[in-house]
């Protein structure tokens, strides 16, 4: 057989990957307290119990609330960035570019320490807060990065044609600039959510006593009983991502057989 | 020239320590054709991109219909720009983007602007195109719709920045054609930009020439090819044969010159272009020496050579015809007349010219 060995290493490689998330459902719908071979029976009593943590509910709303605002930020913040560094030359473009990226390479846990230092060198209490301004700080690179290439791909001279038609700036931002890079706005705020949202190092240092959802379960990981719990939520979490970034993928389809531009594979 | 719709006076334009425009001065007439032809680089589309109001100048001014264009910008101006890229909004209908400019124009009705829309759609040869979606369209389309949507808002000026160059040939030609007829029939100035020294040549009312910034010829196409004011312009547009010359004799009248491979020549003051620098050479185009053919008399001085390359058109052939005397063979134009056969390499070529039609740049 032609490609035999390559076949199976990609075969291994795929059960390797996604062996622990089949094991995440069979473990939250399986009827006993211990992780473990053989399967106890059908239940849904984990489900059910997940509703009755009010600390849960409190984690997940605070989780929701903060990958929001991030989403939400650091798209903003990359949308101008980008702009500046695809439209316009200005001294040491390259250089301050540069430094913005830097967060994507730089450890998690040094970052996390600088903060909290400067947070309570600035006397910020800790809160929801300070989280965000960690998880702006690592999304606004990705951002950049993905509305750089929607930035790149836009002819120039459609924004021209624009303000040469009599449009001003900025309703020739909202009119051509915006329609037309709105995959990359919408890959952008999809790629913060899913960071911040699961985002443990920076949000364990900065998150005071509100803690974020993978904080929350962290401390969880104490208590045995809790765990098959704690296989519910991440059941339910696997399964929304799904559904969202089918969905997401669904509109940058269609936007791009709108446009009649060529499909370049998009960020998922 | 009509009355002058834009003056340019002394323009410069810098980018950092790069000298862009050296100093443009020109006027453009009111409903004229107009071309700005040159290689790349030259500064050809800067100067588009400064009247357009897209590039600020660094000295000088930009004068239309009697305004200074000064921190007038793009969208405040009364022209219209056709993008090299058509620049067709891609999430936009065809008539969307064509009535894109009315959106503004509260004085209009929804009806009102519609009926434009189908107009200058009919103008283009788009009738009932309005409802296809713009990225659907073929090249030669999609520069029509982006002709309409210029054109929709009746600028003093349309530009329009080398708008062929994506075309294939046929279509080109073709456009061409639609294009002088529509300028004719808006009574629009339009400015073309281009690198094509045929297409200037076609479409153009007068023609300005540059060269590193500079307008080396402005002038109608005809003076531009027959009486081109610098060797280098000569060399730009179409074919020139270079042949080292002597100058023997210099009266009032003109001068003697002795054109290597071809012989003796008195020319008179109209043929001679001086400033080219380092010695005299002659020009002569293709088409103004033919090859003797049996039994035909020359009409013009003859000289006999050998045939190195033959290029065949259709129409016509290009011959290569190696002279005593000189390294490069001269380049000469035949129509392929009914009857006549096209000579081979390797054969006599006996080869006519007429010292009327040379150039001399000195």
């Amino acid at each position: 057989m032609r490609g035999g060995w390559l076949r199976i290493y990609a075969l291994l490689y795929l059960v390797f990957l996604y062996a622990p998330i089949i094991l995440l459902p069979l473990f939250a719908f399986n009827n006993g307290s211990i992780i473990a071979f053989p399967l106890q029976g059908f239940t849904t009593r984990w489900f059910v119990e997940l509703t009755t943590i009010p600390a849960l509910h409190t984690a997940v709303l605070n989780s929701l609330m903060i990958a929001v605002t991030t989403a939400i930020v650091s798209t903003a913040l990359g949308l101008c960035a980008a702009r500046a560094a695809t439209r316009y030359e200005f001294p040491a473009k390259r250089g301050i570019m540069g430094l913005i990226m830097v967060p994507l390479v730089l450890p998690e846990i040094i970052v996390a320490v600088s903060l909290l230092v400067v947070m309570l060198q600035l006397g910020l209490g800790l809160s929801a807060m300070t989280v965000i301004l960690g998880h702006v700080l690592i999304c606004t690179p990705f951002s950049i990065a993905i509305l750089n290439s929607s930035f790149q791909n836009l002819d120039r001279s459609l924004e021209e044609a624009a303000f040469d038609l009599g449009e001003t700036r900025f309703s020739t931002f909202r009119l051509i600039t915006l329609p037309l890079i709105m995959p990359g706005i919408i890959s952008s705020l999809l790629i913060a959510f899913t960071i911040s949202l699961d985002e443990f190092i920076i949000a364990f240092f900065l998150t005071g006593n509100e803690p974020t959802l993978p904080v929350y379960l962290w401390s969880q990981l104490r208590f045995p009983q809790r765990i098959p719990v704690v296989m519910a939520l991440g059941t339910i979490l696997v399964a929304l991502s799904i559904l969202l970034l089918t969905t997401a993928e669904y509109f940058r389809r269609r936007g791009i057989a709108r446009t009649g531009a060529d499909d370049t594979g998009g960020f998922l | 020239m009509t009355r002058p719709l834009i003056e340019l006076r002394d323009v410069h334009k810098y980018y950092g320590d790069y000298h862009a425009l050296r100093g443009i001065t020109a006027q453009i007439g009111q409903g004229e054709f107009f071309s700005l032809l040159g290689p790349s680089g030259c500064g050809k589309t800067t100067l588009l991109r400064t009247i357009a109001g897209f590039e600020g100048i660094s000295s000088g001014a930009v004068l239309l219909d009697g305004q200074d264009m000064d921190r007038v910008p793009a969208n405040k101006r009364p022209t219209n720009m056709v993008f090299q890229s058509y620049a067709i909004f891609p999430h936009l209908s065809v008539a969307e983007n064509v009535g894109f400019g009315l959106r503004k124009r509260g004085d209009l009705n929804a009806q009102a602007k519609r009926t434009l829309v189908e107009d200058a759609l009919d103008m283009v040869g788009l009738g009932g195109y309005g409802k296809r979606a713009a990225h659907a369209l073929s090249g030669g389309q999609r520069q029509r719709v982006a002709l309409a949507r210029a054109l929709i808002l009746k600028p003093k000026v349309l530009l329009l920045d080398e708008p062929l160059s994506a075309l294939d040939r046929k279509m080109r030609e073709q456009m061409q054609v639609e294009l002088i007829k529509l300028q004719r029939h808006v009574g629009i100035t339009f400015i073309l930009v281009t690198h094509d020294q045929e297409e200037a040549l076609v479409m153009s009312d007068r023609i300005a020439v540059m060269f590193e910034g500079e307008i080396a010829q402005l002038d109608d196409p005809e003076v531009i090819y027959k009486r081109p004011a610098s060797r280098k312009v000569a060399d730009f547009i179409g074919i020139m044969n270079f042949l080292p010359a002597q100058v023997l004799e210099e009266s009032g009248a003109g001068v003697t010159v002795d054109i290597a491979g071809l012989g003796r020549a008195v020319l008179d003051a109209g043929q001679i272009t001086r400033g080219s620098g380092n010695g005299a050479e002659a020009g002569l185009r293709p088409e103004t020496m033919t090859l003797l053919y049996e039994g035909q008399s020359a009409q013009g001085e003859v000289v006999e050579g050998r045939i190195e390359e033959v290029v065949y058109y259709g129409d016509m052939t290009y011959y290569f015809v190696a002279l005593p005397g000189i390294d490069t063979p001269v380049q000469l134009s035949m129509r392929n007349l009914f009857g006549r056969d096209v000579l081979a390499v390797g054969d006599t070529a006996r080869v006519v010219w007429n010292p009327g039609s040379v150039m001399l740049f000195r």
